[in-house]
């Protein structure tokens, strides 16, 4: 009990990191969710030859090492990156080591984990539903707020904590982009890598536990939430 | 005022080329076997396909023609497909008023009343689709589509995911729709008896391409009418339903009427309905037979002897108010009552049903 107690006592170089981690999640979430809808619409319907292609390149954040990811990223949004210099040039800052950088990281990081569950959403729900809507005189936002949002809602429920949770758990893309700066890019996996570092266990053992505990429970959620939905399909 | 269609498809092993045209008023069936490309076509009248050069005209509107498409979404079409697809987050009220609530006051022809009322689905208006049976999904799916006030109405295969008895309970709700829709019906199926029931010309379809465009009367009076391909050739006569007498329902084509033993599930007297008859169904006696135990003698006069299969011949009798009925004979039955042409003879029906 006493041991739950002093987990509970984060200090504030530990809020920082959780707020700050909370918002690199909650903007990479909504970013992924304007990308990966229509990405993966497309992919459920389309039978376009580039279709495997986009694929893969989807998937690529599943078995590549983050550290390449983030090593790409580096170089491109560096001062002398493609990205990173053009930004230089008209007179903005490069991404590097910034927020904004780490940011862009775990859109790419985490992108397999939004596209994948409402692909197969989208593919289930079959183009029926549409074609009947659009029949109806419903344009395409419309077909998608009557009826495929509300028809694929779980696809979305899945895809929104996959999302959330796999960019709270991410470290070496943000370590190689963002490096190590305190209330910048100091999220929750590399301030528990840096007391550990320093020798820290206490402190590090109140975060791994927070994380721990709070992945358990969504992935519970999303398990729940699989067979919930399982059992009811029209 | 007509509906056309010109358009090639070639997928791996399917070559889809019509070039059609039929009035767009009353029920127009596409008719024809599994792969014969019926829903392809319906399809492409939709806008759900869309080849290159494909020319689709409805009215004097251009929906496809080059580069100019109409999407499905302005064409202003009901949609009724083979699965009800219903909107499953929706309850039936919800999903009778979807195409409803899209459409312009000024433009909602029926309401949602009217339809409740024509359908009977009253008592389901309050309850979620996945607790309906297959029937009342598709009495639904129907009402959706007339709520919309369609201009067209494409109706898939809308009975064959049904068995036989809610498909029989269904057609009467369906007749009653062409009935009092006032809409122009494309309606896909493989069922001959629908095509009898239900429609005012047919489209054969085979492999892709268009076989041959009638009026059903038409296709009914040859007896090579691929309609008649399963069960043989088939008669439809028109008439009215009269009251109940003796247990039997009596069913008047002009002068002549038949008596019913059936149960007959459509309600109705007075209104105009199709009684199906098989040709090796009906016999022929030169003089008026008294002591039978068949109830439906008729008087009629032959019009035309053809060969049917090998060692019979189908005779066209004509009904004394004009229609006409088949029957299959053997010939040798033909040379000993020597029946000819312009002969009055007495028609001896075995089964009368109501086409269902």
């Amino acid at each position: 009990m006493e041991y739950f107690r002093q987990s509970l006592s984060f200090t504030a170089e530990d809020w920082t990191a959780i707020g700050l981690t909370l918002r690199l999640c909650l903007f990479t979430t909504i970013i992924l969710l304007a990308i990966a809808t229509p990405v993966a619409w497309w992919l459920a319907s389309g039978r376009s030859a580039c279709r495997t292609i986009v694929q893969a390149v989807v998937a690529l954040p599943l078995v590549l090492p983050p550290t390449v990811i983030g090593f790409y990223l580096l170089i491109s949004l560096g001062p002398r990156g493609f990205i990173g210099g053009t930004l230089e040039n008209m007179g903005l800052h490069h991404l590097a080591f910034t927020f904004e950088g780490i940011l862009i990281g775990s859109v790419l990081y985490s992108l397999p984990f939004a596209v994948h569950p409402l692909e197969q959403a989208f593919s289930s729900l079959g183009r029926r539903p549409v074609e009947v809507a659009a029949s109806f005189g419903a344009g395409a936002i419309d077909q998608f707020v009557s009826v495929i949002l509300p028809m694929t809602k779980r696809g979305f429920i899945v895809a929104i904590t996959l999302t959330f949770a796999h960019t709270i758990g991410e470290f070496g893309v943000v370590l190689m982009v963002g490096g190590n700066i305190p209330g910048v890019t100091h999220v929750l996996s590399t301030t528990i890598y840096g007391y550990t570092e320093g020798m820290q266990y206490d402190a590090a053992g109140r975060l791994s536990l927070m994380l721990l505990i709070f992945s358990f429970m969504v992935l519970c959620m999303v398990y729940w939430l699989n067979r919930r939905f399982e059992m009811v399909k029209p | 005022m007509t509906l056309s269609v010109c358009a090639r498809i070639t997928h791996s092993d399917f070559v889809f080329d019509v070039d059609v045209a039929w009035p767009a008023e009353g029920v127009t069936v596409l008719f024809g076997r599994s792969g014969s490309g019926k829903t392809t076509l319906l399809r492409l009248i939709a806008g759900l396909e869309r080849p290159s050069h494909a020319r689709v005209h409805f009215r004097d509107e251009n929906w496809q023609d080059g580069g100019r498409w109409v999407p499905l979404h302005r064409r202003r079409i009901g949609m009724v497909f083979q699965e009800a697809s219903l909107f499953p987050h929706l309850l039936v009220r919800e999903n009778l008023l979807y195409g409803y609530q899209r459409i312009p006051a000024t433009e909602r022809k029926v309401h949602l009343d009217e339809v409740v009322g024509m359908l009977d689905i009253g008592n389901l208006i309050g309850r979620s689709v996945n607790q309906l049976s297959g029937g009342e999904r598709q009495r639904v799916a129907l009402g959706r589509a007339l709520l919309a006030s369609p201009r067209l109405l494409l109706m898939d295969e809308p009975l064959s995911a049904l068995d036989t008895q809610t498909k029989r309970d269904i057609l009467p709700y369906l007749e009653r729709l062409v009935e009092q829709a006032g809409v122009p019906i494309v309606y896909v199926t493989h069922a001959p008896a629908e095509v009898e029931r239900l429609a005012d010309r047919v489209v054969f379809l085979r492999d892709g391409h268009i076989d041959r465009v009638e009026t059903l009367k038409h296709t009914l009076s040859r007896p090579d009418s691929p309609l008649f391909n399963d069960e043989g050739v088939v008669s439809v006569i028109e008439g009215k339903l009269g009251q109940k007498e003796h247990g039997l329902t009596p069913f008047h084509v002009g002068e002549d009427c038949f008596w019913l033993s059936a149960p007959v599930y459509s309600e109705g007297a007075g209104r105009p309905q199709r009684l199906r008859i098989l040709a090796k169904d009906v016999g022929i006696a030169l003089f008026k037979p008294e002591s039978t135990s068949l109830l439906n003698i008729l008087q009629v006069t032959i019009e035309r002897i053809d060969l049917a299969r090998e060692g019979h011949v189908l005779l066209g009798l004509r009904l004394s108010g004009g229609q006409n009925l088949f029957t299959e004979i053997t010939a040798w039955s033909r040379d000993r009552l020597d029946l000819r042409k312009g002969l009055v003879v007495y028609a001896m029906i075995k089964t009368v049903a109501l086409a269902e």
